[in-house]
């Protein structure tokens, strides 16, 4: 027994290496805080140079978000209030103006392309009134402009709405965040024009310098976000799944929103998967209807035609219906060669691309005149928003994995733990601390550059293949080992037993036999 | 998933529009920088089967190479070309086949594969990690295919020396950035089919590929389908490259039925389809018939009947085909599908074809072997040099020194060999070696080998049916018999035109083998259960015994009476006499 047990113990145990337990579950809490810089820069003339002085130089707001009780977010608004001071270039700017320097009457916000909104004083909020008074005038405004222009309660649930389940009712938040992709290092863009009848059209379109005029801007701008890569294919004799139905009243062949889901499906077997990475894929279609099936138009639930001819679906991609019935005569000698116009093409798809990537400016509140984005497709800040909520999903989803890894491996105690996977979970849980960090001071670059570090060595370690490899070893098979030998082991045990209780029995018996 | 209309915001909608507006562009047409292609040839072969071949083939004039990504694809198939330009393979060619070609029988194919899958690459220059590159590469072409290719490891992957130069262009040779491997185990069904035809442009749903049907075309002695990827040259100075996609489809139809007397195929008989149109992507579509043997039309007729006819170089051979055009509107005739039809009257026997291989195993018991291999040389006068390429498992240990090659009866030194010793788990044995073959002999090849215990986890999940060996490789070149036009316009058929050829009285000729099944010493694999069971129970029986002796207490007991006296008493009582 003496050397036998330890013998045993020794070769049955298994390798385990230390995770950082504590730190998972102290992370798991996720206790989040969120910082954003405000510059106040007052116009010349908004305040008089004796209210200049006292105006307090720092102000902190602090908001406490509550998303299904179990975790905060502090989201701190720093207001800097500054006169004159422009400096930095990542915090907002409120610049204060009076009413006159707007050209549009009756507005009271304007939201420029850069990180800079303008804000109006009111008429009666003119000089002479206490700093005081006119601070107090100011912080719902501003509160409003950060909610536009960094983040809000919604986009923060959204971002975490795969953790927690949001409260019902609040069906529009839900599918804003199902529509977005998730957040990924890459993606892949993928157009495709389906031609179904290459016998009567032959079409030709310059998606090489579309996508330059069009889409690489954009991502120029999102390089930070994530990689992007784009590639194009043509697929001929690319079906639909449904059958349009002809409409005489429009002479014309017409798709119900309620059959889009089906459309799809016979296509995308053919759009093929990457090959070459295994980035999510974003999907934009072009399908030009057969000559016979042309021109078709889709419908929306209340059976009005949609103006951009164009569906999207989340988390897949869209696909736009052109119709080339109207270039060419009844008399045309098919196949006709059709030039496809790009700038119509692309800017649906651009609008899509923007939706699913979740650059979606949220319904501004009245008052609010939001500037038309410029030639890149995306303005500043709303490149910080989507900064603001990827960030915060990416720590979510690798605080996730990570708890739910550490669970599972302290639940099954025969799992193998190597090194190397030891040092993934060391590597992301210090990864996620630092972008917990950077979030807090508010340098969303930083921010963003470690959440992706913490969820691809989150991810690698998730999906570690020694973990899988001998996973764990059934208990059966452990039975059917140790059965041989503890099964024969048992019998003189068990009838020695049996052997004793009926000697106790017979000799109860026989003390009653005595006593009577 | 819920489906959302777009709406488009008048920011983005609104941008400069300056692209040409949509109209039907009658001259100005860019031409297209790609071209598909596509033929059938059918050949009646001498034992009474059909062959029939398929060839598809897309050019595009375009450059993997130069480091500017190539992202948009027209007909060349997408996935295949990120794969190119993802691990910058030079040449990829890939065939799956199911079933072995019996040369002596049916002749030479137009392209040779050996049975199961074979892959073999030329890398760029410019990787670093060529096997690295290889491992990742096979995985993924074993997503595209949904073939097993990921059973493709270091331990039968080889780098052949000579056998295998790269067929497109560029003169790069260092064979350190060529793989080869084979798995002869690998089956070929209906889900390797379907992603190959979803390669090509038309799909499966206009142009040959239309015959194309799972259900008859594996139904057949011999199934092939491969993909081959190279750069050519774009005209006849080379100054500019193309990138050549030909996917083929070789199958042998067995449709000779003995109780009737007459034979006769049809389009229809063969693939249960006809055709109605060509793919209107191809620039050439065309069916060639191979009737060579009966230009008169004595022994076979064909029907409909055409009067084009082609000749071409294959194989050494000056062939007549008769050609049908499925671009011109009138092949189709008035019932607007083709369904060729042929009636044989009379066969005979066919030449035999110049070259021919066979190998097998000889040897008794488990513990040694021999592998021989038979090249044969039908050529009535000329000898000529052959390269012969065996890939051998690590479990079969070579014994290089018994290896001997011998035609007529006399012992024939090669003049090159090249040995790549096994190593146990990592790689194969790789021998190659250039032999001169005599006319009109058979050359003997052989060498001994013994098999190795594998560990338990090594085998596979049916040990006992055998472990395959590849087929083994004969490249060479063979003089021809008929004199060659080197004139290789681009006009020429395409099944023709894959092997470059650069004399004239020769042609390249590829043999494979069949691949062997060597049965391993196979352990009896419930063994360490029954060990196990055994110890177990004698240590119980030893515990049991060891148990009573300490816990009974042992009682002196009055011997019970014999059974003699039990008897004496039981008659005695009978007697009326008391007991002893």
């Amino acid at each position: 027994i003496i050397v036998g047990v330890p013998l045993w113990w020794r070769t049955t145990e298994t390798y385990r290496a230390w995770l950082p337990v504590s730190q998972i579950n102290e992370l798991s809490n996720l206790q989040l805080q969120l910082s954003a810089e405000v510059e106040v820069v007052f116009a010349r003339g908004t305040v008089t140079p004796e209210q200049q002085k006292k105006v307090p130089l720092t102000q902190i707001q602090d908001e406490e978000h509550t998303v299904d009780g179990d975790l905060f977010i502090n989201a701190v608004c720093l207001v800097v209030t500054k006169i004159r001071r422009l400096q930095g270039n990542i915090c907002l700017k409120c610049v204060f103006s009076r009413g006159h320097s707007f050209e549009v009457q009756d507005m009271d916000v304007y939201v420029g392309q850069r990180r800079t909104a303008l804000l109006r004083i009111g008429a009666q909020m003119r000089v002479g009134k206490t700093l005081d008074q006119l601070l107090a005038h100011l912080e719902p405004r501003i509160k409003q402009v950060l909610q536009v222009m960094s983040f809000s309660h919604t986009d923060i649930s959204a971002a975490l709405s795969d953790r927690v389940r949001l409260s019902p009712g609040n069906k529009e938040s839900i599918a804003d965040s199902m529509r977005t992709f998730k957040s990924s290092p890459g993606y892949e863009i993928t157009f495709s024009l389906l031609n179904p009848d290459p016998k009567s059209h032959r079409l030709h379109w310059d998606i090489e310098g579309a996508v330059q005029t069009y889409i690489q801007p954009l991502l120029t701008k999102l390089a930070s976000v994530a990689n992007f890569s784009i590639d194009s294919q043509t697929l001929y004799y690319a079906m639909l799944g449904v059958n349009p139905r002809f409409d005489s009243s429009l002479s014309a062949y017409t798709l119900h929103s309620d059959s889009l889901a089906h459309v799809i499906n016979p296509v995308e077997a053919r759009l093929g998967s990457n090959a070459a990475s295994s980035n999510p894929v974003l999907n934009f279609l072009l399908y030009v209807p057969d000559a016979h099936h042309s021109p078709l138009y889709i419908h929306d639930r209340k059976k009005q035609e949609v103006p951009s001819n164009a569906f999207h679906s989340p988390r897949w991609g869209g696909i736009m219906v052109y119709n080339v019935n109207g270039f060419y005569g009844p008399e045309a000698v098919f196949p006709v060669d059709v030039n496809i116009n790009m700038a119509k093409v692309m800017g649906v798809f651009l609008a899509q691309l923007r939706l699913l990537l979740g650059v979606q400016s949220s319904t501004a509140p009245s008052g609010f005149l939001v500037a038309p984005c410029g030639s890149n497709g995306l303005a500043d800040w709303e490149l910080d928003r989507l900064m603001w909520s990827r960030s915060v999903e990416n720590v979510a989803t690798a605080t996730t994995t990570i708890t739910s890894l550490a669970q599972l491996l302290e639940q099954i105690g025969n799992i193998v733990i190597n090194d190397n996977i030891a040092e993934q979970v060391s590597s992301a849980v210090t990864s996620l601390q630092l972008a917990v960090a950077e979030l807090e001071t508010g340098n969303l670059r930083f921010a963003l550059q470690y959440s992706k570090e913490a969820i691809l060595a989150s991810e690698r370690a998730f999906f570690d293949p020694s973990l899988l490899h001998l996973l764990y070893f059934p208990d059966d098979q452990k039975f059917a080992i140790y059965i041989p030998l503890f099964l024969p082991m048992c019998v003189p045990i068990l009838l020695s037993l049996l052997k004793i209780v009926s000697d106790a029995r017979q000799k109860r018996r026989e003390k009653q036999a005595k006593k009577d | 998933m819920r489906w959302e209309e777009t709406v488009v915001e008048e920011a983005t909608a609104d941008k400069e529009d300056t692209s040409a507006p949509e109209t039907v562009v009658q001259s100005s047409v860019p031409q297209p920088k790609d071209d598909f292609q596509e033929e059938l040839v059918i050949r009646p072969l001498h034992s009474g089967d059909i062959y029939a071949s398929f060839q598809f083939r897309t050019l595009w004039e375009t450059d993997f190479m130069r480091g500017n990504k190539v992202s948009h694809y027209r007909l060349f198939p997408k996935s295949l070309g990120q794969v190119i330009s993802k691990f910058s393979v030079r040449e990829l060619h890939i065939s799956f086949t199911q079933g072995y070609w019996r040369t002596m029988q049916w002749g030479q194919p137009f392209l040779p594969s050996p049975p199961g899958a074979e892959l073999w690459v030329w890398f760029q220059d410019s990787v670093t990690d060529v096997d690295g590159t290889w491992k990742e590469l096979t995985n993924v072409l074993s997503g595209i295919f949904c073939a097993s290719l990921n059973f493709i490891d270091s331990t039968n992957t080889v780098q052949p020396s000579a056998s295998f130069k790269p067929l497109g262009i560029g003169n790069v040779t260092d064979h350190r950035f060529l793989r080869y491997a084979t798995l002869p185990r690998e089956i070929v069904c209906t889900e390797n089919l379907t992603p190959w035809k979803k390669l090509l442009p038309c799909g499966s749903k206009a142009g040959l590929a239309v015959l194309l049907k799972s259900e008859k075309l594996f139904h057949s002695s011999f199934h092939s389908q491969a993909v081959h990827i190279r750069p050519v040259c774009q005209d006849w100075q080379c100054k500019t490259t193309s990138w050549e996609l030909r996917q083929t489809l070789n199958v042998v139809f067995d449709l000779h039925t003995p109780g009737q007397g007459k034979l006769e195929w049809s389009l229809f008989k063969m693939f249960s389809r006809t055709l109605t149109e060509a793919c209107p992507l191809a620039s050439s579509s065309k069916i060639y018939i191979d009737i060579t043997d009966d230009p008169q039309g004595e022994q076979f007729e064909v029907s409909p009947a055409t009067h084009l006819l082609s000749q071409a170089m294959v194989l050494g051979d000056r062939r007549t085909f008769s050609v049908y055009d499925l671009t011109q509107q009138i092949t189709f005739g008035t019932v607007r599908s083709l369904n060729l039809l042929i009636r044989w009257k009379s066969s005979e026997d066919m030449l035999r074809p110049l070259l021919h291989a066979e190998r097998y195993v000889a040897g008794y018991g488990l513990q040694t072997g021999e592998i021989h291999t038979l090249m044969y040389n039908n050529h009535p006068y000329r000898s000529f040099p052959v390269l012969l390429l065996d890939s051998v498992p690590w479990y079969l240990r070579l014994y290089i020194h018994t290896l001997t090659v011998t035609s007529k009866g006399k012992d024939n030194k090669p003049s090159y060999i090249h040995y790549q010793p096994s190593k146990d788990r990592v790689r194969p044995h790789l021998l190659e070696m250039l032999v001169q073959l005599p006319p009109n002999s058979v050359t003997e090849v052989t060498v001994q080998f013994e098999r190795a215990l594998l560990k338990w986890t090594e085998y596979t999940p049916d040990p006992n049916h055998g472990f395959y060996v590849g087929s083994s490789v004969i490249s060479s070149l063979v003089p021809s018999i008929v004199a060659m036009d080197t004139n290789s316009t681009r006009e020429q058929p395409l099944f023709s035109s894959f092997f470059p050829c650069k004399e004239e009285s020769s042609y390249f000729m590829r043999v494979y083998t069949e691949p062997l099944l060597v049965n391993l010493p196979t352990p009896d694999f419930s063994m360490p259960y029954n060990v196990i069971c055994l110890t177990c129970t004698v240590v119980a029986v030893g515990y049991g015994s060891l148990y009573n002796l300490l816990t009974r207490s042992f009682q002196i007991e009055e011997p019970s009476p014999g059974l003699a006296k039990r008897i004496a008493n039981i008659i005695r009582k009978m007697r009326g006499v008391p007991p002893l």
